[in-house]
Protein backbone atom coordinates (compact mmCIF):
# COMPACT_ATOMS: atom_id res chain seq x y z
CA UNK A 1 0.00 0.00 0.00
CA UNK A 2 1.16 3.16 -0.56
CA UNK A 3 1.71 5.90 2.23
CA UNK A 4 -1.84 7.64 1.44
CA UNK A 5 -3.97 4.53 0.49
CA UNK A 6 -5.73 4.86 3.91
CA UNK A 7 -6.72 8.02 3.35
CA UNK A 8 -7.93 7.29 0.20
CA UNK A 9 -9.15 10.38 -1.53
CA UNK A 10 -12.62 10.44 -4.30
CA UNK A 11 -12.29 12.59 -7.31
CA UNK A 12 -14.39 15.81 -7.56
CA UNK A 13 -17.24 16.79 -9.54
CA UNK A 14 -17.79 19.76 -11.09
CA UNK A 15 -20.90 20.88 -9.67
CA UNK A 16 -19.31 24.33 -8.58
CA UNK A 17 -16.59 25.81 -7.12
CA UNK A 18 -15.69 26.87 -3.64
CA UNK A 19 -18.51 26.52 -0.60
CA UNK A 20 -21.91 26.29 -1.55
CA UNK A 21 -23.95 29.68 -1.11
CA UNK A 22 -27.42 28.37 -0.87
CA UNK A 23 -27.94 26.05 2.55
CA UNK A 24 -30.09 23.51 0.74
CA UNK A 25 -30.41 21.56 4.13
CA UNK A 26 -32.63 24.87 5.44
CA UNK A 27 -34.91 24.74 2.94
CA UNK A 28 -36.32 21.13 4.48
CA UNK A 29 -38.11 20.57 7.78
CA UNK A 30 -35.71 20.93 10.03
CA UNK A 31 -35.36 17.21 12.44
CA UNK A 32 -33.53 17.73 15.66
CA UNK A 33 -29.59 17.77 14.58
CA UNK A 34 -28.72 15.31 17.51
CA UNK A 35 -30.77 12.38 15.81
CA UNK A 36 -28.25 11.79 13.08
CA UNK A 37 -25.44 10.72 14.98
CA UNK A 38 -28.05 9.13 17.73
CA UNK A 39 -27.52 5.80 15.98
CA UNK A 40 -23.32 6.19 16.33
CA UNK A 41 -23.80 6.82 19.78
CA UNK A 42 -26.21 4.03 20.62
CA UNK A 43 -24.05 1.51 18.53
CA UNK A 44 -21.17 2.64 20.70
CA UNK A 45 -22.69 2.83 24.35
CA UNK A 46 -24.18 -0.87 23.29
CA UNK A 47 -21.25 -2.45 22.29
CA UNK A 48 -18.04 -0.67 23.37
CA UNK A 49 -19.56 0.64 26.66
CA UNK A 50 -20.73 -2.45 27.82
CA UNK A 51 -17.73 -4.64 27.99
CA UNK A 52 -15.28 -1.61 28.83
CA UNK A 53 -18.02 -1.02 32.14
CA UNK A 54 -17.92 -5.25 32.74
CA UNK A 55 -14.41 -4.72 32.41
CA UNK A 56 -13.65 -2.03 34.98
CA UNK A 57 -16.96 -2.78 37.32
CA UNK A 58 -15.72 -6.44 37.41
CA UNK A 59 -11.68 -5.20 38.37
CA UNK A 60 -13.36 -3.08 41.39
CA UNK A 61 -15.85 -6.21 42.15
CA UNK A 62 -14.76 -9.00 45.17
CA UNK A 63 -15.65 -12.64 44.59
CA UNK A 64 -18.69 -12.15 47.19
CA UNK A 65 -19.70 -8.62 45.35
CA UNK A 66 -19.09 -5.57 47.35
CA UNK A 67 -15.99 -2.56 46.12
CA UNK A 68 -12.91 -3.94 46.54
CA UNK A 69 -9.17 -3.07 45.62
CA UNK A 70 -8.25 -6.53 46.37
CA UNK A 71 -8.28 -7.60 42.70
CA UNK A 72 -5.99 -4.86 41.57
CA UNK A 73 -3.63 -4.70 44.94
CA UNK A 74 -3.20 -8.71 44.25
CA UNK A 75 -1.60 -7.90 40.57
CA UNK A 76 1.17 -5.92 42.32
CA UNK A 77 1.12 -8.48 45.59
CA UNK A 78 1.74 -11.46 43.67
CA UNK A 79 4.77 -12.06 41.66
CA UNK A 80 3.32 -14.31 38.61
CA UNK A 81 1.30 -11.11 37.93
CA UNK A 82 4.66 -8.30 38.23
CA UNK A 83 6.33 -10.90 36.26
CA UNK A 84 3.89 -11.36 33.26
CA UNK A 85 3.85 -6.92 33.01
CA UNK A 86 7.61 -6.92 33.60
CA UNK A 87 7.70 -9.62 30.53
CA UNK A 88 5.30 -7.37 28.51
CA UNK A 89 7.18 -4.13 29.49
CA UNK A 90 10.54 -5.59 28.04
CA UNK A 91 8.92 -6.95 24.95
CA UNK A 92 7.46 -3.93 24.06
CA UNK A 93 10.18 -1.69 24.23
CA UNK A 94 13.00 -4.18 23.22
CA UNK A 95 10.72 -4.66 20.35
CA UNK A 96 10.06 -1.13 19.18
CA UNK A 97 13.31 -0.03 19.49
CA UNK A 98 14.27 -2.96 17.62
CA UNK A 99 12.01 -1.58 14.65
CA UNK A 100 12.09 1.77 15.54
CA UNK A 101 16.25 1.54 14.57
CA UNK A 102 16.09 -0.80 11.74
CA UNK A 103 13.26 0.94 10.46
CA UNK A 104 14.43 4.30 10.62
CA UNK A 105 17.69 2.92 9.38
CA UNK A 106 15.53 1.07 5.67
CA UNK A 107 13.67 4.52 5.71
CA UNK A 108 16.92 6.53 5.59
CA UNK A 109 18.27 4.04 2.72
CA UNK A 110 15.21 4.74 1.12
CA UNK A 111 15.13 8.49 1.11
CA UNK A 112 18.22 9.21 -0.06
CA UNK A 113 17.78 7.53 -2.87
CA UNK A 114 16.34 9.43 -6.02
CA UNK A 115 12.72 10.12 -6.08
CA UNK A 116 11.77 8.26 -8.89
CA UNK A 117 14.27 5.22 -7.85
CA UNK A 118 12.31 1.43 -8.19
CA UNK A 119 13.91 0.86 -4.37
CA UNK A 120 11.74 3.71 -2.96
CA UNK A 121 8.27 2.32 -4.41
CA UNK A 122 9.01 -1.10 -3.82
CA UNK A 123 10.04 -0.01 0.10
CA UNK A 124 6.70 1.99 0.27
CA UNK A 125 4.39 -0.50 -1.14
CA UNK A 126 6.06 -3.07 0.33
CA UNK A 127 6.00 -1.57 3.89
CA UNK A 128 2.48 -0.94 3.79
CA UNK A 129 1.80 -4.53 3.01
CA UNK A 130 3.65 -6.19 5.62
CA UNK A 131 2.63 -3.96 8.26
CA UNK A 132 -0.52 -5.76 7.93
CA UNK A 133 1.24 -9.21 8.22
CA UNK A 134 0.58 -10.23 11.58
CA UNK A 135 -1.43 -12.59 14.28
CA UNK A 136 -1.81 -16.17 13.54
CA UNK A 137 0.15 -16.43 9.64
CA UNK A 138 2.76 -14.58 10.87
CA UNK A 139 3.11 -16.81 13.20
CA UNK A 140 2.94 -20.19 11.21
CA UNK A 141 5.51 -18.71 8.87
CA UNK A 142 8.08 -17.72 11.04
CA UNK A 143 7.53 -21.99 12.45
CA UNK A 144 7.72 -22.68 9.00
CA UNK A 145 11.24 -20.70 8.52
CA UNK A 146 12.94 -20.91 12.30
CA UNK A 147 11.04 -24.26 13.83
CA UNK A 148 13.36 -26.94 15.29
CA UNK A 149 15.53 -28.57 13.19
CA UNK A 150 14.41 -31.36 10.18
CA UNK A 151 11.03 -29.19 10.32
CA UNK A 152 11.79 -25.16 10.10
CA UNK A 153 13.45 -24.62 6.11
CA UNK A 154 15.81 -21.55 7.29
CA UNK A 155 17.18 -23.88 10.65
CA UNK A 156 17.54 -26.79 8.01
CA UNK A 157 19.56 -24.10 5.35
CA UNK A 158 21.52 -22.53 8.11
CA UNK A 159 22.78 -26.49 9.52
CA UNK A 160 23.76 -27.58 6.58
CA UNK A 161 26.01 -24.40 6.64
CA UNK A 162 27.08 -25.01 9.87
CA UNK A 163 24.95 -23.01 11.28
CA UNK A 164 23.56 -24.79 14.34
CA UNK A 165 20.88 -22.25 15.90
CA UNK A 166 19.59 -24.83 18.06
CA UNK A 167 22.69 -26.03 20.02
CA UNK A 168 22.56 -22.28 21.00
CA UNK A 169 19.38 -22.49 23.39
CA UNK A 170 17.50 -20.82 20.07
CA UNK A 171 14.13 -21.55 19.41
CA UNK A 172 11.09 -19.55 17.53
CA UNK A 173 8.75 -21.02 20.62
CA UNK A 174 10.05 -18.46 23.12
CA UNK A 175 9.64 -14.84 24.05
CA UNK A 176 12.47 -14.05 22.12
CA UNK A 177 11.04 -15.57 18.60
CA UNK A 178 7.87 -14.01 19.80
CA UNK A 179 10.02 -10.68 19.51
CA UNK A 180 11.57 -11.37 16.24
CA UNK A 181 7.57 -11.84 14.85
CA UNK A 182 6.91 -8.55 16.49
CA UNK A 183 9.92 -6.84 14.67
CA UNK A 184 8.56 -8.36 11.40
CA UNK A 185 5.93 -5.96 11.58
CA UNK A 186 7.79 -3.35 13.87
CA UNK A 187 10.03 -2.59 11.12
CA UNK A 188 7.40 -1.97 8.09
CA UNK A 189 5.43 0.28 10.24
CA UNK A 190 8.33 2.74 11.44
CA UNK A 191 9.27 2.75 7.62
CA UNK A 192 5.63 4.13 7.76
CA UNK A 193 5.75 6.67 10.73
CA UNK A 194 9.31 8.21 9.93
CA UNK A 195 9.45 8.48 6.41
CA UNK A 196 7.44 11.72 6.16
CA UNK A 197 9.80 13.06 8.65
CA UNK A 198 12.72 12.21 7.00
CA UNK A 199 11.63 13.08 3.80
CA UNK A 200 11.26 16.59 5.27
CA UNK A 201 14.78 16.90 6.38
CA UNK A 202 16.05 19.55 3.58
CA UNK A 203 19.21 19.08 1.64
CA UNK A 204 19.73 22.73 1.70
CA UNK A 205 20.36 22.49 5.78
CA UNK A 206 22.78 20.07 5.36
CA UNK A 207 24.62 22.00 2.54
CA UNK A 208 24.36 25.25 4.48
CA UNK A 209 26.12 23.26 7.29
CA UNK A 210 28.79 21.76 5.51
CA UNK A 211 28.95 25.65 3.97
CA UNK A 212 29.66 26.68 7.28
CA UNK A 213 32.17 23.93 7.89
CA UNK A 214 29.92 21.53 10.00
CA UNK A 215 30.98 17.70 9.97
CA UNK A 216 28.67 14.90 9.52
CA UNK A 217 28.75 14.62 13.49
CA UNK A 218 27.70 18.11 14.07
CA UNK A 219 25.17 18.07 11.14
CA UNK A 220 23.35 15.15 13.01
CA UNK A 221 24.17 16.92 16.23
CA UNK A 222 23.00 20.00 15.87
CA UNK A 223 20.11 19.75 13.13
CA UNK A 224 18.84 16.35 11.84
CA UNK A 225 19.08 14.78 15.57
CA UNK A 226 17.18 17.34 16.72
CA UNK A 227 14.69 18.15 13.92
CA UNK A 228 14.25 13.84 13.94
CA UNK A 229 13.99 13.19 17.48
CA UNK A 230 10.16 14.44 18.03
CA UNK A 231 8.46 12.13 15.22
CA UNK A 232 10.89 9.08 16.18
CA UNK A 233 9.92 9.32 19.49
CA UNK A 234 6.58 9.54 19.02
CA UNK A 235 6.75 6.59 16.20
CA UNK A 236 8.86 4.59 18.93
CA UNK A 237 5.88 5.39 21.54
CA UNK A 238 3.04 3.64 18.75
CA UNK A 239 5.36 0.52 18.07
CA UNK A 240 5.45 0.23 21.83
CA UNK A 241 1.66 0.47 22.03
CA UNK A 242 1.34 -1.72 19.02
CA UNK A 243 3.69 -4.48 20.52
CA UNK A 244 2.51 -3.74 24.26
CA UNK A 245 -1.57 -4.47 22.98
CA UNK A 246 -0.56 -7.52 21.08
CA UNK A 247 -1.56 -11.13 22.00
CA UNK A 248 -2.82 -12.96 18.52
CA UNK A 249 0.73 -13.61 17.37
CA UNK A 250 1.75 -15.20 20.94
CA UNK A 251 -1.21 -17.25 20.68
CA UNK A 252 -0.65 -19.08 17.96
CA UNK A 253 3.22 -19.34 18.32
CA UNK A 254 3.08 -20.31 22.06
CA UNK A 255 -0.26 -21.39 22.15
CA UNK A 256 -0.52 -18.39 24.70
CA UNK A 257 2.14 -20.09 27.41
CA UNK A 258 4.03 -17.27 28.03
CA UNK A 259 4.11 -14.64 30.76
CA UNK A 260 2.66 -11.66 29.48
CA UNK A 261 -0.02 -9.56 30.58
CA UNK A 262 -2.68 -11.04 27.82
CA UNK A 263 -1.61 -14.53 28.42
CA UNK A 264 -2.71 -14.00 32.28
CA UNK A 265 -5.82 -12.26 31.50
CA UNK A 266 -6.78 -14.77 28.85
CA UNK A 267 -5.70 -17.97 31.63
CA UNK A 268 -7.31 -16.35 35.00
CA UNK A 269 -10.58 -15.99 32.72
CA UNK A 270 -10.63 -19.30 31.40
CA UNK A 271 -9.02 -20.97 33.94
CA UNK A 272 -11.46 -20.32 36.86
CA UNK A 273 -9.41 -22.73 39.18
CA UNK A 274 -9.05 -20.27 42.11
CA UNK A 275 -11.48 -17.71 43.93
CA UNK A 276 -12.58 -14.68 41.89
CA UNK A 277 -9.40 -15.15 39.04
CA UNK A 278 -11.80 -13.71 36.46
CA UNK A 279 -11.86 -10.26 38.97
CA UNK A 280 -8.12 -10.31 38.86
CA UNK A 281 -8.37 -11.11 35.06
CA UNK A 282 -10.15 -7.77 34.75
CA UNK A 283 -7.86 -5.73 37.19
CA UNK A 284 -5.01 -6.77 35.09
CA UNK A 285 -7.30 -5.35 32.07
CA UNK A 286 -7.87 -1.97 33.47
CA UNK A 287 -3.98 -1.54 33.99
CA UNK A 288 -3.36 -2.26 30.86
CA UNK A 289 -5.56 0.11 29.56
CA UNK A 290 -4.12 2.77 31.56
CA UNK A 291 -0.70 1.78 29.94
CA UNK A 292 -1.79 2.24 26.72
CA UNK A 293 -3.74 5.41 27.33
CA UNK A 294 -0.65 7.08 28.87
CA UNK A 295 1.36 5.84 25.74
CA UNK A 296 -1.23 7.54 23.71
CA UNK A 297 -1.66 10.34 25.74
CA UNK A 298 2.47 11.20 25.39
CA UNK A 299 1.97 10.26 21.37
CA UNK A 300 -0.78 13.41 21.79
CA UNK A 301 1.45 15.29 23.27
CA UNK A 302 4.39 15.08 21.43
CA UNK A 303 2.78 15.18 17.94
CA UNK A 304 0.79 18.69 18.71
CA UNK A 305 4.45 20.15 20.12
CA UNK A 306 6.10 18.92 17.16
CA UNK A 307 3.58 20.09 14.87
CA UNK A 308 3.89 23.98 16.77
CA UNK A 309 7.07 24.49 14.69
CA UNK A 310 7.54 21.87 11.98
CA UNK A 311 4.23 22.73 9.81
CA UNK A 312 4.97 23.65 6.37
CA UNK B 1 21.55 13.10 -1.98
CA UNK B 2 22.81 9.99 -3.67
CA UNK B 3 26.82 10.37 -2.15
CA UNK B 4 29.64 8.12 -2.75
CA UNK B 5 31.02 7.48 0.88
CA UNK B 6 27.43 6.12 2.23
CA UNK B 7 26.95 3.38 -0.07
CA UNK B 8 27.96 0.26 2.66
CA UNK B 9 25.46 0.78 5.28
CA UNK B 10 22.24 1.33 2.49
CA UNK B 11 23.59 -2.28 1.18
CA UNK B 12 23.65 -3.91 4.34
CA UNK B 13 19.86 -2.34 5.46
CA UNK B 14 18.43 -2.94 2.07
CA UNK B 15 19.91 -6.72 1.98
CA UNK B 16 19.48 -7.68 5.52
CA UNK B 17 15.36 -6.21 5.10
CA UNK B 18 15.15 -8.49 1.90
CA UNK B 19 16.32 -11.67 3.94
CA UNK B 20 14.40 -10.75 6.68
CA UNK B 21 11.38 -10.28 5.18
CA UNK B 22 11.17 -12.64 2.46
CA UNK B 23 12.87 -15.81 3.90
CA UNK B 24 9.95 -16.57 6.09
CA UNK B 25 7.06 -16.07 3.41
CA UNK B 26 9.62 -18.13 1.35
CA UNK B 27 9.84 -20.77 3.71
CA UNK B 28 6.38 -21.15 4.22
CA UNK B 29 5.77 -21.44 0.73
CA UNK B 30 8.66 -24.49 0.51
CA UNK B 31 6.99 -25.86 4.01
CA UNK B 32 3.27 -25.90 2.77
CA UNK B 33 4.68 -27.54 -0.71
CA UNK B 34 5.93 -30.84 1.14
CA UNK B 35 4.21 -33.61 1.40
CA UNK B 36 4.73 -36.63 3.79
CA UNK B 37 7.07 -38.13 2.28
CA UNK B 38 9.21 -35.41 1.46
CA UNK B 39 7.88 -34.75 -2.43
CA UNK B 40 5.74 -31.78 -3.51
CA UNK B 41 2.32 -31.19 -3.26
CA UNK B 42 -0.44 -29.27 -3.72
CA UNK B 43 -2.75 -30.78 -0.89
CA UNK B 44 -2.05 -28.42 2.11
CA UNK B 45 -3.04 -25.58 -0.34
CA UNK B 46 -6.05 -27.05 -0.81
CA UNK B 47 -7.42 -27.62 2.71
CA UNK B 48 -10.09 -24.98 2.20
CA UNK B 49 -11.90 -27.36 0.35
CA UNK B 50 -11.13 -30.47 1.11
CA UNK B 51 -10.97 -30.41 4.96
CA UNK B 52 -14.17 -29.92 6.24
CA UNK B 53 -13.49 -28.67 9.70
CA UNK B 54 -11.66 -25.75 7.91
CA UNK B 55 -13.94 -25.34 5.30
CA UNK B 56 -16.98 -24.15 7.66
CA UNK B 57 -14.46 -22.63 9.72
CA UNK B 58 -13.63 -20.43 6.81
CA UNK B 59 -17.42 -19.69 5.79
CA UNK B 60 -17.87 -18.71 9.78
CA UNK B 61 -15.08 -15.97 9.24
CA UNK B 62 -16.50 -15.01 5.67
CA UNK B 63 -20.39 -14.46 6.72
CA UNK B 64 -18.77 -12.35 9.86
CA UNK B 65 -16.84 -11.15 7.14
CA UNK B 66 -19.70 -9.75 4.92
CA UNK B 67 -21.99 -9.09 8.16
CA UNK B 68 -19.52 -6.40 9.36
CA UNK B 69 -18.77 -4.98 6.33
CA UNK B 70 -21.85 -4.18 6.25
CA UNK B 71 -23.17 -3.11 9.47
CA UNK B 72 -19.91 -0.84 9.65
CA UNK B 73 -20.93 1.24 6.34
CA UNK B 74 -24.49 1.30 7.29
CA UNK B 75 -23.04 2.64 10.58
CA UNK B 76 -20.01 4.85 9.57
CA UNK B 77 -20.96 6.70 6.49
CA UNK B 78 -24.43 8.44 7.08
CA UNK B 79 -22.36 9.43 10.75
CA UNK B 80 -19.63 10.73 9.25
CA UNK B 81 -21.45 12.72 6.76
CA UNK B 82 -23.92 13.91 8.77
CA UNK B 83 -21.03 15.25 11.14
CA UNK B 84 -19.37 16.82 8.22
CA UNK B 85 -22.75 18.17 7.13
CA UNK B 86 -24.64 19.63 9.96
CA UNK B 87 -22.34 18.96 13.22
CA UNK B 88 -18.75 19.29 12.63
CA UNK B 89 -18.73 20.21 16.03
CA UNK B 90 -18.88 16.98 16.88
CA UNK B 91 -15.73 15.93 14.74
CA UNK B 92 -13.70 16.03 18.34
CA UNK B 93 -16.38 13.25 19.55
CA UNK B 94 -15.88 10.98 16.97
CA UNK B 95 -12.20 11.39 17.33
CA UNK B 96 -12.20 10.51 20.55
CA UNK B 97 -14.68 7.77 20.47
CA UNK B 98 -13.19 5.99 17.25
CA UNK B 99 -9.16 6.28 18.85
CA UNK B 100 -10.83 4.16 21.90
CA UNK B 101 -10.40 0.84 20.08
CA UNK B 102 -6.93 1.44 20.46
CA UNK B 103 -6.27 2.30 23.69
CA UNK B 104 -8.65 -0.98 24.99
CA UNK B 105 -6.21 -3.83 23.89
CA UNK B 106 -8.48 -6.68 21.48
CA UNK B 107 -7.60 -9.33 24.86
CA UNK B 108 -9.36 -6.21 27.33
CA UNK B 109 -12.42 -6.21 25.15
CA UNK B 110 -12.72 -10.06 24.84
CA UNK B 111 -12.55 -9.93 28.71
CA UNK B 112 -15.01 -7.48 29.06
CA UNK B 113 -17.11 -9.68 26.84
CA UNK B 114 -16.70 -12.51 28.32
CA UNK B 115 -17.62 -10.70 31.44
CA UNK B 116 -20.60 -9.76 29.86
CA UNK B 117 -21.62 -12.86 28.41
CA UNK B 118 -21.43 -14.59 32.33
CA UNK B 119 -23.31 -11.92 33.83
CA UNK B 120 -25.97 -11.35 31.37
CA UNK B 121 -29.10 -13.06 31.80
CA UNK B 122 -31.00 -15.55 29.38
CA UNK B 123 -32.21 -13.03 27.15
CA UNK B 124 -29.09 -11.67 25.62
CA UNK B 125 -27.72 -14.68 26.29
CA UNK B 126 -30.12 -15.98 23.06
CA UNK B 127 -29.56 -13.10 21.39
CA UNK B 128 -26.36 -12.22 21.12
CA UNK B 129 -24.08 -15.10 22.40
CA UNK B 130 -25.84 -18.07 20.87
CA UNK B 131 -24.28 -17.75 17.29
CA UNK B 132 -20.59 -16.37 16.74
CA UNK B 133 -22.41 -14.31 13.87
CA UNK B 134 -24.44 -12.48 16.31
CA UNK B 135 -21.83 -12.50 19.20
CA UNK B 136 -18.60 -11.70 17.24
CA UNK B 137 -19.68 -8.85 14.29
CA UNK B 138 -20.72 -6.30 16.62
CA UNK B 139 -17.95 -6.49 18.22
CA UNK B 140 -15.93 -6.70 15.08
CA UNK B 141 -17.66 -3.11 14.49
CA UNK B 142 -15.94 -1.53 16.95
CA UNK B 143 -12.48 -2.70 16.08
CA UNK B 144 -12.46 -1.70 12.67
CA UNK B 145 -14.05 1.73 13.85
CA UNK B 146 -10.31 3.37 14.33
CA UNK B 147 -9.03 3.01 10.62
CA UNK B 148 -13.03 3.17 8.83
CA UNK B 149 -13.58 6.31 10.68
CA UNK B 150 -10.71 7.69 9.40
CA UNK B 151 -10.58 6.48 5.74
CA UNK B 152 -14.36 7.48 5.73
CA UNK B 153 -13.62 11.04 7.25
CA UNK B 154 -10.41 11.70 4.33
CA UNK B 155 -12.97 10.43 1.69
CA UNK B 156 -15.86 12.82 2.80
CA UNK B 157 -13.01 15.61 3.74
CA UNK B 158 -11.80 15.77 0.13
CA UNK B 159 -15.38 16.42 -1.83
CA UNK B 160 -17.46 19.43 -2.08
CA UNK B 161 -19.78 17.43 0.32
CA UNK B 162 -22.50 20.71 1.02
CA UNK B 163 -22.69 21.85 -2.93
CA UNK B 164 -23.29 18.08 -3.90
CA UNK B 165 -25.71 17.73 -0.90
CA UNK B 166 -27.46 20.58 -2.01
CA UNK B 167 -27.56 20.47 -5.68
CA UNK B 168 -29.17 17.00 -4.67
CA UNK B 169 -31.23 17.85 -2.56
CA UNK B 170 -32.66 20.88 -4.75
CA UNK B 171 -33.11 18.86 -7.16
CA UNK B 172 -35.62 16.64 -4.89
CA UNK B 173 -33.86 13.92 -3.96
CA UNK B 174 -34.07 12.06 -0.42
CA UNK B 175 -31.40 11.49 2.07
CA UNK B 176 -31.09 7.97 0.90
CA UNK B 177 -30.79 9.00 -2.67
CA UNK B 178 -28.29 11.65 -1.81
CA UNK B 179 -26.27 8.85 0.16
CA UNK B 180 -26.75 6.09 -2.19
CA UNK B 181 -26.64 8.11 -5.67
CA UNK B 182 -24.58 11.29 -5.15
CA UNK B 183 -22.54 10.43 -1.71
CA UNK B 184 -20.82 6.96 -1.91
CA UNK B 185 -20.25 7.38 -5.76
CA UNK B 186 -17.61 10.12 -4.83
CA UNK B 187 -16.24 8.36 -1.74
CA UNK B 188 -15.99 5.08 -3.28
CA UNK B 189 -12.45 4.65 -2.81
CA UNK B 190 -12.40 5.54 0.99
CA UNK B 191 -15.84 2.86 1.24
CA UNK B 192 -13.92 0.21 -0.74
CA UNK B 193 -10.84 0.85 1.55
CA UNK B 194 -12.73 0.55 4.37
CA UNK B 195 -14.59 -2.61 3.37
CA UNK B 196 -11.44 -4.56 2.43
CA UNK B 197 -9.52 -3.77 5.56
CA UNK B 198 -12.69 -4.63 7.67
CA UNK B 199 -12.59 -7.80 6.09
CA UNK B 200 -8.75 -8.45 6.52
CA UNK B 201 -9.58 -7.76 9.99
CA UNK B 202 -12.08 -9.94 10.79
CA UNK B 203 -10.17 -12.80 9.40
CA UNK B 204 -7.62 -12.15 10.70
CA UNK B 205 -9.14 -11.81 14.52
CA UNK B 206 -8.44 -14.96 17.02
CA UNK B 207 -8.11 -13.36 20.33
CA UNK B 208 -12.01 -12.26 20.80
CA UNK B 209 -13.18 -15.88 19.28
CA UNK B 210 -11.05 -18.09 21.38
CA UNK B 211 -11.73 -15.99 24.79
CA UNK B 212 -15.03 -16.88 23.57
CA UNK B 213 -14.93 -20.21 22.02
CA UNK B 214 -15.79 -19.56 18.43
CA UNK B 215 -14.32 -21.29 15.72
CA UNK B 216 -13.47 -19.24 13.54
CA UNK B 217 -10.59 -19.59 10.42
CA UNK B 218 -7.37 -18.81 12.91
CA UNK B 219 -8.65 -20.33 15.78
CA UNK B 220 -8.93 -23.45 13.36
CA UNK B 221 -5.56 -22.57 11.91
CA UNK B 222 -4.23 -22.72 15.80
CA UNK B 223 -6.23 -26.28 16.60
CA UNK B 224 -5.13 -27.81 13.89
CA UNK B 225 -1.02 -26.67 15.03
CA UNK B 226 -1.60 -28.15 17.90
CA UNK B 227 -2.41 -31.27 16.42
CA UNK B 228 0.86 -31.11 15.04
CA UNK B 229 0.25 -30.68 11.54
CA UNK B 230 1.56 -27.65 10.78
CA UNK B 231 1.20 -27.92 7.04
CA UNK B 232 -2.26 -27.20 6.77
CA UNK B 233 -1.92 -24.16 8.82
CA UNK B 234 1.05 -22.88 6.94
CA UNK B 235 -0.35 -23.29 3.57
CA UNK B 236 -3.57 -21.05 5.14
CA UNK B 237 -0.71 -18.39 6.53
CA UNK B 238 0.26 -18.05 2.61
CA UNK B 239 -3.24 -18.20 1.61
CA UNK B 240 -4.61 -15.61 3.75
CA UNK B 241 -1.56 -13.31 3.56
CA UNK B 242 -1.94 -13.67 -0.68
CA UNK B 243 -5.50 -12.57 0.04
CA UNK B 244 -4.95 -9.70 2.18
CA UNK B 245 -2.31 -8.42 -0.11
CA UNK B 246 -4.63 -8.54 -3.02
CA UNK B 247 -7.05 -6.81 -1.37
CA UNK B 248 -4.68 -3.67 -0.15
CA UNK B 249 -3.14 -3.78 -3.67
CA UNK B 250 -6.46 -3.55 -4.99
CA UNK B 251 -7.01 -0.78 -3.08
CA UNK B 252 -3.92 1.06 -4.21
CA UNK B 253 -4.59 0.60 -7.47
CA UNK B 254 -8.12 1.78 -7.40
CA UNK B 255 -6.81 4.70 -5.45
CA UNK B 256 -4.24 5.40 -8.47
CA UNK B 257 -6.84 5.11 -10.92
CA UNK B 258 -9.38 7.68 -9.31
CA UNK B 259 -6.38 10.18 -8.45
CA UNK B 260 -6.37 11.34 -12.44
CA UNK B 261 -6.62 14.62 -12.72
CA UNK B 262 -4.89 17.60 -11.48
CA UNK B 263 -7.23 19.38 -8.57
CA UNK B 264 -7.10 15.61 -7.17
CA UNK B 265 -3.51 14.88 -6.83
CA UNK B 266 -3.87 17.92 -5.20
CA UNK B 267 -5.71 16.65 -2.38
CA UNK B 268 -4.02 13.95 -2.75
CA UNK B 269 -0.62 15.36 -2.19
CA UNK B 270 -2.21 16.86 0.98
CA UNK B 271 -3.40 13.52 2.44
CA UNK B 272 -0.39 11.82 1.12
CA UNK B 273 0.38 11.50 4.79
CA UNK B 274 -1.99 9.30 6.69
CA UNK B 275 -2.94 9.57 10.18
CA UNK B 276 -0.68 7.17 11.93
CA UNK B 277 -3.08 5.51 13.83
CA UNK B 278 -4.40 4.09 10.90
CA UNK B 279 -1.79 1.52 10.37
CA UNK B 280 -1.58 0.09 13.96
CA UNK B 281 -3.15 -3.90 13.61
CA UNK B 282 -4.69 -5.79 15.96
CA UNK B 283 -1.34 -8.04 16.36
Amino acid sequence: VELGVLSTQAPSVGLGNGPATATGASTTRRSPAWLGIAPFVIYTVIFLGLPLYEVITGAFTGAEGGTTFSNVSQTFSQPEYLNSFKGSLILAVWTAAAGAIFGTWLAYAVVVSKPTSPLRRIVQTGSGVLAYFAGVPLAFAFIAALGRPGAGVVTDILDSVGIHLYNHGFNIVSIFGLGLCYVYFQVPLMVILITPALEGLRNEWREAAAGLGATSWRYWRHIGGPVLAPPFISSFLLLFGNAFAAYATALALLNGSVNLVPSQIAFALSGNVLVNQTGIGLALGVEMIVVTAIVMILYAVIVRRASRWSSS
Amino acid sequence: MPRQGIRWWRGIILIAALLFFLGPIAAAIRFALEGDNGGTTFANFGAFVSNGDVRSSLYTSLEIGGLTVAVVLLLMVPTVVFVRLRMPRLTILLDTVTILPIVIPPVVMAAGLYALQNNSGKTIQNLLFASPLTALTPFYVILAMPFTYRSLDTGVRAIDLRTLVDAARNLGASWTRVLVSVVLPNIQSAVLGSAFLTLALVLGEVILSRLLLYNTLPVEMISIGDQGTAGVPVALSVESLIFTWGLLLLISFLGRRRGAGRRVRRTERRLARPDSLDTLTSS
